[in-house]
């Protein structure tokens, strides 16, 4: 599903986080939101998820304005930088969380909801670990069931917050190819955001650079390369 | 206000601002802003001469003295016993030490009238401490004394529950720096343990004494309630009330509650010179 | 918690101090236990039996229980709900509310009482209209439960206001992109995140609550078997010298003080990390 953002802005206690943002991103992209930190990147998503609404603006998925709708009427799926798991609930419970409280009516069988949960820990390679806590996971581990849970409502919008942030280098390297195929495969739309620009350009089809609340570019990293925008570009990318 | 709350709360996309701001501004105003503000307003009713005559009675002065003069010699006496408690529960390890530790908070839970009246029959001249301290003229029960003994201990858990922590935090390391440069046990203790955790003793002596001037139920029965001699302000109020005299009532208590405000205002600042200490 | 040995005292002053901590807490804690229960079992167990089981002191627990569970309940509701306000939202006015909700704690129980007094009573605010339409708050159970929800007020939001400050929001922010509503977000993540702070507010709170003395004393009337509680049964009794009727009702207030520490101990050796803030 496409994702089309224009003219958004946001303020936070009086300092400017987002100044005018408009943005195309066309289904089946992978986008990252690239720059230093303080430069409304985490915003853009969170506005983009529901959990921040903006002071001017619209955001639509598709043809549906959804600048008004809630964070759990969206439709989205979304990776915390810390993983928010629920420490209290198993593994399975996590996963499974989002279909257990879906409306009564349309809410999948308990058998259901079981096999979709043993479908998801077989995608993010973790088959068998359903009846672990939280706690008893690795970081990187903890990363995947994370990612399970957000898919378990087959959402069109994949959105994840530094998703690598707290990992070490091999343990990203794996995971970025892990997400880079479920994006395939589930022909979804993602958006994420880092700091990090190696990261960026290696995952990404396109990446947006920010800067104080701006776009600086948007294209794709062989172009941002070969062509940098503006000065900021350049220095940022050096 | 409301346009800024309205405005503000859009920083949090979790719902239930309204309803849950709304049930805490309904309950705070209805429990307890308008009932104190009743004190102040009845207080007056009768004009300020009117309060100043029941506030400022020689009996009524008398009892503020005695309130407020024992609850300031309790917190002192447990400053000294509580850190000393502290410091065995923070340094030392020894069997049950864990119940020891859960010991200390008996006073935080026991009712005050049972505290009250086993304090009586372990201080009157024919209980176990009564017995022994009555024949060398230091009678406690029914007596001013009785008052001290009370609330020291309604005191002890607010002076070692503050200081504890930050006994505890105090680094091993510092301690040795002092030990290298040539001071004693003693000296370290004097001149870096205590000044490191003043800011909490002072803390627990602000909220022992706000306490123990309160302090109604483990009293009564202890002191004499003899008016001018071991009469405490509580009672003052209670003893008006049974009179229907509603704004004598009012007038002492709000002298209590001037007190009270004061006290809060005092620890905000201890508390402000305690964060500044850590940090 | 082991000192390294250098910084140890030397052993006979550590065996010092550690004696006159032991003493200390024996004198003033164990010995008021002790006087309770012994106090309570003078006349054998058939007297302590006869004392909590007559119609007077029944009316009593009964009393007591009731006024608990409704007051309790009450607060427990304005706790979640002013923590969930203060730790998930940003808004001006946080310090000063936080304050207000701690307020009763630094209020004396006689003036807790009062308020109500001065409000419902018969010269009070209130009282005409109230004897007009034959509507009893004070020396009634309204008026005890009034001074009950006014001392325990602040028990649950204060143990549940840094402890979901500390959480922050992104469970319940996950739990929202997931698709639950508000309340599946509070009951399903929010809830069982805070339940042993929740607990251990609950628990305190409840003490409190069965336990006051001076609050209850002042709206209760004191007519037996009618507006009672435990300790003003016990204050009721012991008043009329019937003093191991007095401590029998007392030990079983001592029993719950005890079963409440031993939980709170529990609660806090168990789930110290869980009370805090989860790291």
């Amino acid at each position: 599903m496409s994702i089309h953002i224009e003219g958004v802005s946001k303020t936070f206690s009086d300092y400017p986080a987002l100044n005018g943002v408009s943005l195309e991103i066309g289904n089946g992209e992978f986008v990252a939101l690239l720059g230093p930190s303080g430069s409304g990147k985490t915003t853009l998503l969170r506005i983009i998820a529901g959990l921040e609404t903006p002071e001017a603006g619209c955001v639509r998925f598709g043809n549906r304005d959804v600048t008004k709708s809630s964070a759990a009427s969206r439709g989205i799926g979304f990776v915390f930088q810390h993983y928010a798991l629920f420490g209290h609930m198993t593994v399975a419970d996590n996963i499974a969380f989002g279909l257990t409280v879906m409306p009564r009516r349309s809410r999948p069988k308990g058998g259901e909801i079981k096999r979709r949960v043993t479908q998801l820990l077989e995608l993010v390679q973790l088959p068998g670990l359903g009846d672990r806590y939280p706690s008893q996971l690795s970081g990187g581990q903890r990363q995947r069931v994370a990612l399970a849970r957000a898919l378990a409502r087959d959402p069109k919008i994949l959105l994840l917050d530094e998703p690598f942030g707290a990992l070490d280098a091999k343990v990203r390297r794996e995971l970025r190819g892990a997400l880079r195929t479920i994006h395939e495969e589930l022909e979804l739309t993602s958006v994420f955001v880092t700091h990090d620009h190696e990261e960026a350009f290696t995952l990404a089809d396109r990446v947006a650079l920010l800067n104080e609340g701006r776009i600086e570019q948007f294209a794709p990293p062989e172009e941002i390369e070969a062509r940098p925008e503006s000065d900021f570009v350049r220095t940022f990318l050096s | 206000m409301p346009s800024v709350i309205a405005r503000s709360s859009r920083h949090s996309p979790l719902p239930g601002f309204g309803l849950s701001l709304g049930i805490t501004i309904f309950w705070l105003s209805a429990i307890v802003l308008i009932p104190l503000s009743a004190v102040f307003l009845k207080s007056t009713t009768d004009g300020w001469d009117a309060f100043w005559a029941a506030a400022g009675s020689p009996r009524a002065l008398a009892s503020y003295r005695l309130t407020f003069g024992a609850a300031l010699l309790a917190a002192a006496v447990n400053c000294v016993f509580g850190l000393l408690v502290a410091w065995v529960l923070v340094r030392y390890s020894f069997p049950f030490k864990r119940l020891f530790g859960a010991l200390v908070d008996l006073p935080f839970a026991l009712p005050t009238a049972v505290a009250g009246i086993a304090l009586t029959a372990l201080y009157a001249d024919t209980g176990m401490i009564g017995k022994v301290l009555a024949p060398l003229g230091l009678p406690v029960a029914y007596k001013p004394a009785g008052v001290v003994v009370a609330l020291v201990f309604i005191g002890l858990p607010f002076i070692v529950r503050t200081v504890e922590p930050v006994l505890a935090e105090v680094s091993s390391e510092m301690e040795e720096a002092a030990l290298t440069l040539g001071a004693s046990r003693w000296q370290t203790f004097w001149r870096v343990i205590l000044p490191t955790i003043l800011p909490a003793l002072a803390t627990g002596f602000a909220l022992a004494f706000a306490r123990g001037a309160g302090e109604y139920g483990s009293v009564i029965f202890i002191a004499g309630n003899m008016p001018f001699q071991s009469e405490i302000a509580p009672l003052l109020i209670i003893t008006q009330l049974e009179e229907y005299d509603y704004a004598g009532a009012a007038a002492i208590a709000t002298v209590m509650l001037a007190v009270s405000f004061a006290m809060l205002l005092v620890l905000n600042l201890l508390q402000h010179w305690q964060r500044r200490r850590r940090s | 918690m082991g000192t390294r040995s250098t910084l140890r005292e030397p052993p006979l002053v550590k065996a010092l101090l550690m004696a006159a901590a032991f003493a200390y807490i024996a004198l003033m804690l164990l010995l008021p236990l002790w006087a309770v229960m012994s106090e309570a079992f003078r006349a054998g167990a058939k007297a302590w039996a006869a004392a909590v089981s007559e119609p007077d002191a029944r009316a009593a627990i009964k009393l007591t229980v009731l006024v608990a569970a409704i007051a309790v309940p009450l607060n427990t509701i304005f706790g979640v709900a002013a923590a969930w306000a203060i730790s998930k939202f940003q808004f001006g006015g946080k310090a000063v509310l936080i304050a207000f909700i701690e307020l009763p704690f630094s209020v004396s129980p006689v003036v807790s009482g009062l308020v109500w007094v001065l409000l419902f009573g018969a010269q009070g605010w209130f009282g005409t209209w109230l004897i007009d339409r034959d509507i009893q708050i004070i020396f009634a159970l309204p008026g005890l439960v009034l001074a009950t929800v006014f001392v325990t007020f602040p028990f649950v939001a204060r143990q549940l206001i840094p402890l979901m400050t500390a959480q922050g929001r992104a469970d319940e922010e996950a739990a929202l992109t997931l698709g639950a509503s508000g309340w599946q977000t509070f009951w399903h993540v929010t809830l069982p995140n805070i339940r042993f702070g929740l607990l251990y507010g609950v628990l305190l709170c409840n003490a409190r609550a069965m336990g006051e003395f001076g609050a209850v004393s002042v709206v209760s009337g004191h007519i037996r078997g009618e507006t009672n509680t435990m300790p003003l049964h016990v204050e009721v009794l012991y008043n009329e010298y019937n003093f191991v009727a007095a401590f029998a009702v007392a030990s079983l207030l001592t029993l719950l003080a005890l079963v409440t520490l031993a939980l709170k101990s529990a609660l806090e050796w168990r789930y110290r990390a869980a009370l805090a803030a989860r790291t």
